[in-house]
Order: C-alpha cells, then structure tokens, then sequence
C-alpha cells in the first residue's frame, strides 16, 4: 500500500550538496521544499566530534559514511561482450549517504573548468581539425560558457569559502596563482593554507622546469570566515583527516557547515531522511513529473510525494537510475549511438604516481588538509600543444600529502618486501620523509562507455542494479603514460635520495584500489533532445519539470575534482528555475 | 607427528611469545588476563577469551602476525602488539559477519579486477583460508602453520604471497593479501579495537595520533621533527 501525499511545491531528491543548493535556493524564493534524503541524519555538531572522528579504522578503512553496498551497489563489466559483476565491497570510489551526501567526506578541492573545456569538441576541431578527433570519442561542448558560469563559480567558491590564489583576475594575469585559468571576477574569499615541506619541494622543482604552480583551490578554509548564508567556517587545523571524515573544526566547506543550518531553520523546508526514492511518476503525454515515490526505511512505508517541481540531486548513479526506473528518456544504445540516457558515462584515470624520498626532511604528512599541495596546470587540457601527440587532454598535478594516517599510506622506497623486518625497518626509516607526486587524468567520453540497468543483481528494494560498462581506452593510456612521464621529470629535479617511478601499466579499470569519487555522465547536457538528456539549464528535455544536478550532466570528465563546476551548475540551474521557469513553468529551450 | 595429538589450545601461549622460533608447549590455558589489578605485560597481550577464533585459527593468526611483524628493536612481535586479538574481534563483529558486502548471487567468478566475489563473509573466508592454508603445510611438513620454525613460517607465506604456493580449489594469493590487510590493519589503526598496544605502531613511524590539530605546529615544525608523543582515542575519553 502506498500512502499519498499531499502535493507540494517541490521535491529535491537526496540532500548532498546539490539538493542542499537547489532547496535552499528554492525555498529562498518562496517556495515549499521538501526535501528526500535516503539516509541517515547527520549534524557536525553530534557526528564529527573528537576523539571519535580520528578513528582512521572506522571511517577510512571500514567506510562508515558511504553508500552501503547491502542496499544498493552497482555492477562492472569492462566491454558489452562480458557479463557484469557487482561491487560487493566500495573500493574505486565511495559515493556518500546521509544527510550532506558526499559532501560531508569529501576533500575540498575546488576547481573552475577551463574555457576551452566548455567548449571543447569546437576548441579540438578549431585547433587540431575536426578530423583529429576519434569517431569513438563522443565529447562535446557543455552548451553553457565559461563566461556565463563565471557568476555561479565565484558563487559556489564565496559559499566554500574557498582559499586559494587567483591567476587571471579580470584578464590581468598574476604570477603565483593559476595562469591558466579563466578570467574571474574576484580574488579567492580566503587567502591559500600554509605550505607544507612537499609543496614547497615541489614548488621549487617545477620553477626550475619552467612551470607554473600555484596553491590547491581549497575548500579548507585558511581562516574564520563567514559565507554569504551568514554561516561561519572555522580556520583548518590540518588535521589530515579530511577524505572520508567529517570536518572537526567547521573548517571544511559542507552542506552541513555551509547550508544546511539556514535550510534547515527555514520553515518552508522540510527534511525528511531514511527517504529512499525508488522511482519518479512521469507523465508521457503532459512531458511532466508528477511526483516520487519513496519508502521510508524506518518503517517500511510506502509513499508517493506529489509535486509541482522535482530536482534530482542524488548523485550520478541514482541520477541516471532513476531515469531508467521510471522510463524518463531513451536508453543509451552504444550499437546504434540513439537514445541518451547513461550515454558518456566517465570517470577518471590517474597517472601512475611517483613517490620522493629525502633523508633530510621531516615532512609531517599528519599535518595536512585535503587539498593542500602546491599544482600545476601546465599539462592540464589543451594548455600544452597536443599536436602529433595522439592524444587529447591532461592532468593536474600536485605534490602534498592529504594526511600521514598510517594504515593506509606508509611510504617505502621501490624493491621493499612488504612485511617482516626489513619492511619494518624501512617503514620506520622513510614514513616522515617521502610524499608523493600525483596526476588526477581527464576521461574524455568513449561510445562504448555508458550506464543501463543490470539484468541480473538487485537492490535491498528489488530493482536491478546500474551496471557500468566501462574501462579506459587509448586516449586514457596515452594521457597516462604521457603524465607519468612529467611526474618522473618533476621528481628527479627534487635531487631526492631515492625515488619511486613506477612505469604506468596498461590494464582494465579496477573497482579494488580508492582512485577517485569523479564518476560523470549519463544524464549529460546539450543542445539536442535526441544526444542528450537535459537542456542548458539541466531541465531534462523529457519533462520540463524536472531539473538534474550534479556531474551526471557532464559530457565528459576533464581531469579536475568536479564539485566546482558541479556547485556552479546547481547556482546556475537554481537562477534558471526562479528567474525563468516560475514566472512561466514550460521547457526554457525549444529544440 | 605426535606434536598433532597435543591439544592445540596448549599452544597458544607459546605461538604468541616474541620472537621465539620453537614453539614449546605449555600447559597453560589460553590466557590469562590479569585477574590482579596489575596491568598485563605487553608480552601476554592476548584476550582473556578469543570472541570467534578456535584454538586451531587463534594459533595460526599468532603466528602469521607474528611472522609479518617480528618482534625487533622497533616494536613487540604482532601478537604481542594485540593484532590477534584486533583481527579476533574484526571477524567477531559487524564486519566478519558482512557489513558492508553486497551478498546477493549468482556468485560468478569474475576478472582480477572486479574484487571480492565469494559468498563468504570475512568470517568464513578466513575460516576456509586457515584450514586451506594448514592443509597445505601438512602435507609438507607434518604439522599446523603455527607448529613451524620461523623460516619456515617466512618461506610459507612468501610462497603464498607470490601465488605459488597450491591450495586445491582456493587463491593462496587472494589469501595472503587478506592476512596482510588486517594484519597491517591491526597493527596501525587506534589501540582501541585491541591492535597497536601502547601505540607501539605509532611510535614507530612517529605518527602522533591524537588530537591531531596542528594549526600553530603546521608552522613551528615545517620542516622539524614532531617530538610530541602519541595519543589514543581513549586518552581523550
Ligand atoms: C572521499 C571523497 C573525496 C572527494 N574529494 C573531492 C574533492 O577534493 N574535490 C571535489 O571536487 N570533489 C570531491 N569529491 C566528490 C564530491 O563529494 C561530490 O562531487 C559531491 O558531493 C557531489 O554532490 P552531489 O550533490 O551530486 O552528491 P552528494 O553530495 O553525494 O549527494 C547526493 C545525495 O543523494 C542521496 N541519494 C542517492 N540516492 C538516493 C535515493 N534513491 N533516494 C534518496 N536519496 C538518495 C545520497 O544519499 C546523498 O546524500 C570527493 C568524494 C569523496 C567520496
């Protein structure tokens, strides 16, 4: 039996950063907001409180706050020939739950794209010739500018916090912040994080190269601030605890630092947790959804939640899930290319990374902030000639130790056995003196990369897994191999007494090793209903009541961390809804 | 093989003792938490009663713990550092029972790459590997996994780490990584789930623990040496 409600303004489906944005935006405008969060309901205050938040075991190792794979997981398979298995265990990445989403152990970098990345298939063919492209590289131009979003970047960062250094301030170009980037309007609210001993290593190194570092954009904030909500940060303690941890001292932006204690005071919000949506009744005819349909875990109650406005902001997987559950949009075929839904899907590649060694530093890696390092842009997008490479795209690369916690991060110099004395020796002799260089690599799309349901594995609720067919391509291995080849570069200008470079290996994507909680696409953007899955605004072309947020609207994964641009996207689609949609509710394209 | 016909429980003392190569019996059961008020040697630091091990997989944990963290100048032998009992109760709690593990079927073999995909919980997978892993000691040397000398001990696990080694039907490699990981586990995580007595992990690498806020020290150790000692989540409590 399924109770049904009575209707309401609108429905945000999950609580994480998105749905935090677009409720309290909403609301903000004067609407009632009720807000869908599938699990539990946590505050800082009572949930990330010393000394129990320092329990490495509990939260890194044993993934306290993450998706639990005995509701729901998803299921790999490397191309379309293969039968898919599930993850049983979060390894790769580590989709949050609760009340704050991911964004409550996440780590805090914070980026813009380049300008060219929001252009990027015109940017290539301008550049390179159309023809350069691979047939099978299926990337295209976000159909918003970088321009236009500049507002909305600069609005997510001043509600981070974000510490930093600008590079391009209103076109003036400025040594020591990200000569890279695009303009913008206003200099980081908070000045950058102390340096670290790995930073400034690395700092120095990639001068002598010729290159151009700058600070981690960082939502720790370097001091106390107050966003524009009215809501104060505390100042980073470098605690090394931020990725898979909530924030002790208030200093990590948060829905629950940033947002949420001003939703949540408003009345015309209403919160309701252990919420687990299921599907979405959509309306062919009328191309309207007309509400979602939930049960309530705590009791096992069914409800259908009707409404005039629905937001999905429940992450890539359920994003794309709740399309295909509900029959919102053609499913994505990779053998005919038609349809849309879970088309482009991507994630990330990383570089093989290289680890210094120096008898003579005492680097501290426990005195750390999730984004911390000294980085380069150098070999980022198409900042470097990508001509006669047989590649597109780059890296970030970074030096600077998130955290010294020693259960899972020990470094030993190469050929070290992995236990017994001599491990021990080793490990004692170089855990305060090495740290590591890293290269997080961009995924362009692939035609044979995409999301659809599993036709074997099932939820706790009965309805079929995601299954990502998915493994990285040519481009992926040439951008690494490229990468790794700077990383090795940059670590030998540091003179270490030992270094670590590992030959990047070619191999199938692995769901065991923690990469990176960067899954894009499958519900992407664009100017055509039949290639895409939302409009410029992200209203989803199949029911312009409903608007999809968050990097499932990606066309494909530059290499940055995608929470920037994802913050910008949900301001950007927030101005769109109570600017636009509700003085006339109607698709704000015609295609 | 008249060792076979001792009970194995007489044995755990001894496996667990720091260092030693020859196991001797003891008529002693298993231990022995003091029951005075003096605080117990770190040399004895097994639990008063093992929550799911049996006397045959407490043995050979001690000595597999032993053997991939010796006893040394850095720190006391792994059992004696408590990561027999860490991994007792690790298998013993929410998480040897499933937490966290999707356990729906079919349970198909899959690639290297798509991870755990047995029906076991962590429990029953280690159930499994310590009886595979005995069985295969066995047959070459007559006697249990924790009955050897420590070079044997050494030699058995390197063939297992390097996939070598012939369980019929089960991956001693896959076995291997999984002692490995909650060895390491035990070792370095905080004294509170019975590992890592008196931090001595810690203490080894310099890894200072508690309450790690380094707002100041960020800049007066840049580049120095941390010389605070560790702390525990239970000196906070
Ligand atoms: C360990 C880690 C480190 C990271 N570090 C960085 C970083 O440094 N920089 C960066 O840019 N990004 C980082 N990220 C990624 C960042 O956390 C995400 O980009 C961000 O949280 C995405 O916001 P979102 O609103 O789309 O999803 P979330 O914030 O995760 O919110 C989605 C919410 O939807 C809920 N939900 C899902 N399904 C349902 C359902 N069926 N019913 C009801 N509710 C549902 C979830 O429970 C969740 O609360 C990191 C992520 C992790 C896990």
């Amino acid at each position: 039996m399924t109770t049904k409600l009575p209707e309401v303004d609108v429905v945000v489906v999950g609580v994480g950063w998105t749905g935090s944005i677009l409720a309290r935006e909403l609301t903000k405008a004067g609407l009632r907001v009720v807000g869908l969060e599938r699990g539990p309901r946590r505050t800082p205050g009572e949930d990330f409180t010393v000394p129990s938040i320092r329990d490495d075991l509990k939260y890194a190792v044993r993934q306290e706050l993450f998706q639990d794979t005995q509701m729901e997981t998803m299921s790999l398979r490397h191309a379309r020939s293969e039968t898919a298995l599930p993850v049983r265990r979060l390894g790769a990445f580590l989709p949050g739950t609760g009340l704050g989403g991911a964004g409550a152990h996440w780590n805090g970098v914070t980026w813009r794209l380049l300008p060219t990345d929001h252009k990027l298939r015109t940017h290539l063919s301008e550049r390179y010739g159309a023809q350069a492209i691979p047939d099978d590289m299926t990337i295209t131009d976000y159909p918003v500018s970088y321009d236009e979003l500049e507002p909305y970047y600069d609005r997510f960062e001043k509600l981070c916090g974000v510490s930093g250094k600008a590079g391009n301030l209103r076109g003036k170009i400025i040594d020591g912040g990200n000569v890279f980037e695009g303009p913008r309007q206003a200099e980081y609210p908070n000045p950058p994080l102390e340096q670290s001993v790995a930073g400034a290593t690395f700092e120095t190194a990639v001068k002598s190269l010729g290159y151009h570092p700058f600070p981690a954009p960082s939502s720790n904030a370097s001091r106390v601030y107050t966003n524009p909500e009215g809501l104060t940060m505390g100042a980073c303690i470098y605690c090394g605890h931020c990725e898979r941890f909530g924030c002790e001292s208030n200093a990590k932006a948060s829905p629950g630092v940033s947002i949420l204690p001003a939703l949540l005071s408003d009345d015309k919000f209403e919160l309701r947790c252990n919420a687990y949506v299921k599907d979405l009744v959509h309306d062919k005819t009328a191309r309207k959804v007309k509400s979602v349909r939930y049960v309530d875990t705590r009791s096992g109650e069914d409800y259908e939640q009707p409404a005039s406005l629905v937001i999905l902001g429940a992450y890539v997987f359920t994003n794309n899930l709740l399309l295909l559950y509900s029959g919102i949009g053609e499913p994505y075929d990779p053998v005919t290319g038609k349809g849309s839904v879970g088309k482009n899907y991507c994630y990330q590649v990383g570089a093989a990374g290289v680890t210094v060694f120096f008898e003579d530093k005492e680097v501290n890696p426990f005195m750390a902030s999730g984004a911390h390092g000294i980085m380069i842009d150098d070999f980022n997008g198409d900042n470097f000639d990508h001509g006669g490479l047989g590649f597109f795209g780059g890296a970030w690369i970074q030096a600077g130790p998130t955290n010294g916690r020693p259960i899972l991060s020990r470094p030993v110099p190469a050929g070290t056995p992995r236990w017994g004395r001599d491990w021990k020796r080793a490990t004692a002799k170089w855990y305060n003196h090495a740290f590591n260089i890293g290269g997080s690599c961009c995924n362009y799309a692939h035609r044979e990369n995409y999301l659809d349901l599993d036709p074997t594995y099932r939820d706790a609720l009965g309805r079929p897994l995601i299954r990502m067919t998915y493994n990285f391509k040519e481009n992926d291995y040439r951008v690494a191999e490229y990468v790794t080849a700077v990383l090795g570069r940059i670590g030998r200008a540091m003179n270490p007494t030992l270094i670590n470079t590992p030959a990047y290996r070619r191999g199938n994507f692995s769901a065991i090793p923690y990469q990176s909680t960067h899954n894009t696409g499958g519900t992407i953007l664009g100017t055509d209903p039949k290639e895409s899955v939302v409009n410029r605004y992200l209203q989803a072309w199949d029911a312009d009541n409903l608007f999809i947020v968050g990097a499932s609207v990606f066309p494909q994964n530059q290499s940055y961390n995608p929470t920037g641009t994802v913050g910008a996207l949900a301001y950007w689609a927030a101005d769109a809804i109570t600017k636009q949609y509700m003085k006339s509710p109607g698709p704000l394209v015609h295609a | 093989m008249a060792d076979d016909n001792i009970p194995r429980r007489t044995f755990l003392v001894g496996a667990g003792a720091a260092g030693s190569a020859a196991v001797t019996g003891v008529t002693a059961s298993p231990v022995v938490a003091a029951a005075d008020s003096a605080p117990a040697p770190v040399a004895t630091a097994q639990p008063d009663a093992w929550l799911t091990l049996n006397p045959t997989e407490a043995a050979f944990v001690m000595a597999v713990v032993d053997t991939l963290i010796p006893a040394d100048e850095l720190t006391p032998s792994g059992s004696a550092c408590g990561v027999a009992t860490f991994i007792d109760r690790q298998l013993a709690g929410a998480y040897g029972s499933g937490a966290r593990l999707y356990r729906d079927g079919p349970f198909l073999k899959g690639k290297p790459e798509h991870g755990y995909q047995l029906a076991l919980t962590p429990r029953d997978y280690f159930r499994a590997g310590i009886a595979a892993t005995n069985d295969w000691v066995r047959k070459r040397h007559g006697k249990d996994f924790d009955r050897l000398g420590e070079a044997e001990r050494e030699a058995a696990l390197k063939e297992m780490e390097q996939g070598k080694a012939e369980f019929p039907g089960f991956s001693s490699k896959e076995f291997f990584e999984a002692l490995l990981t909650i060895t390491m586990e035990g070792f370095f995580s905080d004294p509170i789930y019975g590992g890592n007595r008196d931090m001595a992990s810690w203490k080894m690498v310099g890894y200072p623990g508690l309450p790690a806020s380094y707002r100041d020290d960020v800049k007066t150790y840049f580049n120095k040496k941390y010389d605070k000692p560790p702390q525990s989540i239970a000196d906070f409590v």
